[in-house]
């Protein structure tokens, strides 16, 4: 397979660029960045900025918000689960905590919840770890080096990149938590990247996307799913106090008269049995929602990311913030097909490889905060008419990593990016060698539920950590931040759960009176349509296959 | 289905079952072209969860094939089934009192030294890893080349389900990560420093500092960030180190 002729064709003019951009970037000549003003002015071009792409919310806690269609139409959407069809008297579960979502916020909730002394019932809709934090690749920001770095220096470049619009405390939390978070994947045997033959122990670090200190720590370039296995092994590790169910996810929220979070109600996905969990705190670690392809954009998402968790959350009376910004990872894989809207990590960039258009030149510094950069790679292609064509008829921008190799040696691309080296050898590219294709593509859940910096939620007993919530990345999360930020709350929303279970529960009679209640406001509000959430899972099967199905 | 195969499609075999179904397809698309709604055997879609590992033969071959789902493209012929689950217990331990030895991991997986060196295993991994190699560096007692092997692992579970001896290699491989990782290398000297401050409050005054700044203030200390290089130098220290 490989390249196309024309393609192949193309990367000649990358080539013919290549020692002279060598030459500068080795005499610290970099692409000028973008000022504020700049960088404002570049965001017409982010898909955010599409005025017909959002409206307002109808029904709930945040109404009159306006926020992206394929949000708000499951965010009022009827309910998936008739509350009238639960009976609520006989749990199948007792727990003190339960944990909703089998991720990196999820696992870690667990483990400090059961370090807390709490029974766990730890609940995932697929595997336990099937999440995003998985496909994480490029590394985890921590201000571990005195050096040259502090929480001060994190603290300004998270604010910054979230255009100031960040919750403080959040963010203090998150970036004083960071070296702690550190330090505890060390001790539990994460493998980050260390110093080789170094006798301090010394982490490797670089940039990444408005860093303005080297503090991205990385595991190769599969930093997510070294430490989503390392969690989920210790989580299995405590067997007698955490008990995992898969395959169950939660469809609905458990309150009390009181309004307080009893528990939650689940689905059994392969016999479709529902299943009462009372438990005395719960804590919402449900991730993002890409799999909505968002204006109709690929995404680098984990199958199971559908906004099942905001959709419960909300309709209990959870608001919601920051949902208006989406992320979009600059480079998503557009070639070949196969690999579609697949994550070609920022580290990439981080070791500094340019991004360029089709005649092989650079027009964006190329660590610029994500949303910025996403913003110039769409300018190129769809404004400034530079970008590559793909055989699909879609645009690119060239990624060139042999500029990695060029630059720190033969071998460097295959030993820093095992992933993607071993995945595109097997669609016959070699990146050592070869440019990547790659266009922005649909990354991050920004903005998500209400929350504070202890995890508490404003309904007692119901806590939240990672994608699902909104408020520590302001409008944009840098990268490197979204791994850090499912450790740092899951863990504190972890502690915060099993503090609740042992001293502030209070004992109520489980009701599902606020879906009711949530019914009837979507009635008056004359709320239409067939749509009945949360959806669980992705539909891709072909339109042909569904015209001629055994009707529902 | 009689359907005859159109240019640009190709014939495959779900668990036995025909279908034509483009051939730019991975085997994971092909079957939601097909019809199917994963539950199972899904995960991330990018090759690296696991979820997804697969058997198939080709027509006429006598050869199992593997592959992840999401990663390998169906060719004419294909017959495919998927193991979305297998069993395999996974020995639960507190990592602390778990040695960086052989002797410590056999104990948890006793069946280790059942390997016969097949190489079944190594020829059985989707992600071209050399499965028998890092048992063999477990056996002989290097956990760190075992893991530096193993780094690539998906634990999608294809070795272990193929196994003539019944070895868990994809458990083993986790333990001996992971001891590598707390045991083996040496801990950060620099974290281990600045954890010390942040347990003694050293920042707490700077944070409270920039939290209460209005936005024009921020504005104004994001601008003037020093930046530092890109070019390594582990030497570089920034002009301002007031908030260090």
């Amino acid at each position: 397979m490989g390249y196309t002729r024309e393609l192949l064709e193309l990367i000649k003019k990358v080539e013919a660029t290549r020692s002279a951009r060598i030459a500068r970037a080795r005499a610290g000549q970099d692409f000028p960045p973008l000022s504020l003003e700049g960088r404002a002015e570049r965001l017409r071009f982010h898909p955010d900025y599409k005025a017909e792409g959002r409206r307002p919310l109808r029904v709930g806690p945040s109404k009159g918000y306006a926020i992206c269609h394929e949000i708000a139409d499951l965010l009022e959407a009827a309910p998936l689960v008739n509350p009238d069809a639960v009976d609520l008297r006989q749990p199948d579960y007792e727990t003190d905590v339960l944990v909703l979502g089998g991720g990196g916020a999820g696992s870690s909730a667990a483990l400090l919840a059961a370090k807390n002394g709490a029974r766990v019932l730890l609940t995932t809709k697929l595997r336990h770890g099937d999440a995003n934090t998985m496909m994480a690749e490029g590394g985890i920001q921590a201000a571990t080096q005195q050096a040259w770095d502090s929480p001060y220096w994190h603290y300004l470049d998270v604010i910054g990149g979230g255009h100031f619009k960040n919750i403080p405390e959040l963010v203090r939390t998150l970036v004083s938590e960071a070296p702690l978070v550190i330090e505890w994947l060390e001790g539990l045997g994460c493998l980050l990247s260390k110093e080789p033959d170094d006798p301090q122990g010394t982490l490797r670090m670089i940039h990444g996307g408005g860093t303005s200190r080297k503090r991205m720590h990385f595991a190769a370039d599969i930093t997510g799913a070294e430490i989503m296995r390392t969690l989920r092994d210790e989580v299995r590790n405590q067997a007698g106090k955490i008990r995992v169910l898969e395959f169950n996810p939660a469809v609905e929220l458990i309150l009390d008269g009181a309004g307080r979070c009893q528990g939650a109600v689940l689905l059994n996905l392969e016999t479709k049995q529902l299943y009462v969990v009372r438990a005395k705190a719960t804590v919402l670690a449900t991730g993002g929602s890409g799999r909505l392809h968002i204006q109709g954009f690929m995404t680098t998402n984990h199958y199971g990311a559908t906004a099942d968790g905001l959709v419960i959350a909300y309709r209990a009376g959870v608001p919601v913030c920051f949902l208006h910004a989406v992320q979009y990872h600059p480079t998503g894989a557009v070639y070949p097909e196969q690999a579609e809207g697949l994550l070609i990590t920022e580290k990439i960039r981080g070791y500094g490889a340019h991004a360029l258009n089709v005649d092989g030149e650079q027009f964006v510094f190329e660590r610029e905060p994500r949303d910025v950069e996403s913003a110039c790679f769409i300018r190129e292609c769809l404004e400034v008419k530079k970008g590559v064509p793909t055989p699909a008829g879609k645009w690119g921008i060239w990624l060139d990593s042999p500029m990695i190799d060029a630059m720190c040696g033969a071998g460097t691309v295959e030993r820093e990016f095992p992933g993607k080296f071993i995945l595109f050898k097997r669609y016959g590219i070699d990146i050592g060698k070869q440019p990547m294709l790659v266009y922005p593509t649909l990354h991050y859940q920004n903005g998500g539920v209400n929350y504070n910096q202890r995890g508490e939620t404003n309904i007692p007993g119901f806590f939240a950590a990672g994608e699902v919530t909104g408020g520590v990345h302001g409008e944009n999360r840098l990268m490197g931040n979204s791994l850090l930020d499912v450790c740092v709350f899951g863990r504190i929303a972890g502690e915060s759960a099993a503090a609740f279970a042992r001293e502030k529960y209070a004992p109520g009679e489980p009701t599902l009176d606020h879906v009711r209640r949530f019914v009837a406001e979507r009635r008056d509000a004359g709320v239409e349509g067939k749509t009945a959430s949360p959806i669980l899972l992705p539909d891709y099967v072909s339109q042909t296959v569904k015209d001629k199905r055994l009707p529902a | 289905m009689v359907q005859q195969p159109l240019p640009e499609t190709v014939r495959i075999y779900i668990m036995g079952k025909e279908y034509v179904v483009p051939d730019s397809l991975t085997i994971q698309k092909a079957f939601e072209f097909a019809g199917y709604q994963w539950i199972r055997g899904c995960g991330c879609r990018g090759g690296i969860c696991g979820a997804c590992a697969t058997v198939f033969r080709y027509p006429g071959s006598f050869r199992i094939e593997v592959g992840l789902a999401c990663q390998t493209v169906v060719q004419e012929g294909m017959y495919i089934a998927q193991i979305p689950f297998f069993p395999a217990p996974k020995a639960t331990y507190n990592l602390d009192d778990v040695a960086a030895t052989t002797q410590a991991i056999q104990a948890l997986y006793p069946e280790l030294y059942k390997c016969m060196g097949c190489n079944t295993c190594t020829k059985s991994c989707p992600m071209d890893i050399q499965v028998m190699e890092y048992i063999s560096a477990v056996i002989r007692g290097d956990l760190r080349e075992a893991a530096r092997l193993s780094f690539d692992c998906v634990m999608c579970g294809l070795c272990t389900a193929r196994c003539p001896a019944e070895l868990k290699q994809y458990h083993i491989a986790e333990l001996a990560r992971r001891l590598t990782g707390a045991r083996l290398q040496p801990r950060a000297k620099h974290l281990a420093e600045q954890t010390a401050r942040i347990r003694a409050g050293y920042f707490q005054p700077m944070l409270e500092e920039v939290e209460r700044l209005d936005e024009a203030e921020l504005k104004k200390r994001y601008v003037a960030r020093e930046a530092q290089p890109q070019e390594d130098d582990p030497n570089w220290s920034p002009k301002d180190k007031s908030y260090l």
